[in-house]
């Protein structure tokens, strides 16, 4: 799923980098603050981390004659939000590039915009609405997870469609789509499954985890009102 | 509904996907050349029938051999699995103990 070394234009590797940039900085920023503030979250947050390790190193082979494989960060960005999922695709970002070949350096920046802030930022607004409505925490987890994984691939397709758009943009994209997105359904089913079985499995171990994440949540929703309204 | 049963039950689900994916893949040619490849493909399409990527990276055009990019990828998994083990693993003393405390607090009382 991730673009490769080389396969966009310098420029357009200069521009999502500038949007990823800050995202990773704030994310490290976080996730060291909530080690030092909070050492029983560390373990949490290593958690977060290892699904999307353990996830984006599952592969599938597909009709489409590609593979793709889940992302893993639909429990990162409810536990810690947008930039911490940022911060934590990106280790695994540079791992699988410097190490697998899989993705680029150059094209880091594009990757941890679909794979750790668009994607889950849509997780995210999932998440929120379907707690709102009141469904329980599985389901949402469910749909977050989902949610988060396709929109990966959305994005991808997007990135690609602003840069190679020969037969048109609309075609471009559903090509690209063909491609990244489709294959992707039936993973995103599985990443959901197995997120809401975890989220079930943390609500019965860990319950306050949820608590703690959703005080989170609406205590940046108030202070992004205050700043609104100031 | 019990939990266990839930879990069973999503883990039959996903071993379901998991192979049904597999064989309409199998029944119908599908290849296991990564979207990377697919997606380079598109690419070349897309901009006029080829491209040239401008840089391969740090390796240049160094591509490990498949058994090494499998091991590595395993690593990858192997690092995730651990830390997703050590949390069960943890929790699953962390409350049991707990538990104990209580029971022992509560013997205590009652002598």
């Amino acid at each position: 799923m991730h673009i490769m070394e080389g396969y966009l234009p310098w420029q357009w590797c200069l521009v999502w980098f500038c949007v990823a940039i800050p995202f990773m900085y704030f994310g490290a920023r976080k996730v060291i603050q909530i080690i030092r503030e909070h050492p029983d979250q560390k373990i949490l947050v290593a958690l977060s981390g290892a699904f999307i390790f353990l996830l984006s190193s599952l592969k599938m082979p597909s009709v489409t004659g590609s593979s793709s494989h889940p992302t893993g960060t639909g429990l990162s960005v409810v536990l810690y939000g947008i930039s911490c999922t940022a911060f934590l695709s990106t280790i695994v970002l540079i791992f699988q590039a410097l190490l697998l070949a899989h993705g680029g350096l150059t094209t880091l920046g594009a990757n941890c915009v679909s794979m750790g802030i668009i994607g889950p930022a849509v997780g995210l607004l999932v998440w929120m609405l379907l707690r709102r409505a009141n469904a329980s925490i599985p389901v949402s987890m469910f749909f977050t997870a989902a949610i988060a994984d396709l929109m990966t691939y959305v994005v991808t397709a997007i990135e690609l469609t602003v840069c190679y758009h020969s037969s048109g943009y609309v075609s471009a994209f559903v090509d690209f789509m063909t491609t990244y997105a489709v294959t992707q359904i039936p993973l995103s089913i599985i990443e959901g499954i197995l997120f809401a079985m975890f989220a079930k499995y943390l609500l019965n171990s860990r319950p306050e985890v949820f608590k703690i994440a959703e005080d989170r949540q609406n205590a940046g929703l108030k202070k992004s009102g205050k700043e609104e309204s100031a | 509904m019990k939990n266990r049963t839930i879990y069973v039950i999503g883990f039959a689900v996903i071993a379901l996907l998991v192979v049904g994916a597999l064989a309409y893949g199998a029944a119908n040619g599908s290849e296991f050349g990564g979207s990377d490849d697919a997606g380079g493909d598109i690419i070349a399409d897309e901009n006029g029938g080829s491209y040239t990527p401008w840089t391969h990276g740090i390796w240049g055009g160094y591509e490990l051999p498949s058994e090494t990019e499998s091991f590595l990828f395993a690593l990858q998994a192997a690092i995730g699995a651990v830390i997703i083990g050590f949390f069960i693993g943890y929790t699953y003393a962390r409350n049991k103990f707990r538990v104990g405390d209580k029971e022992e607090i509560a013997a205590e009382k009652s002598e």
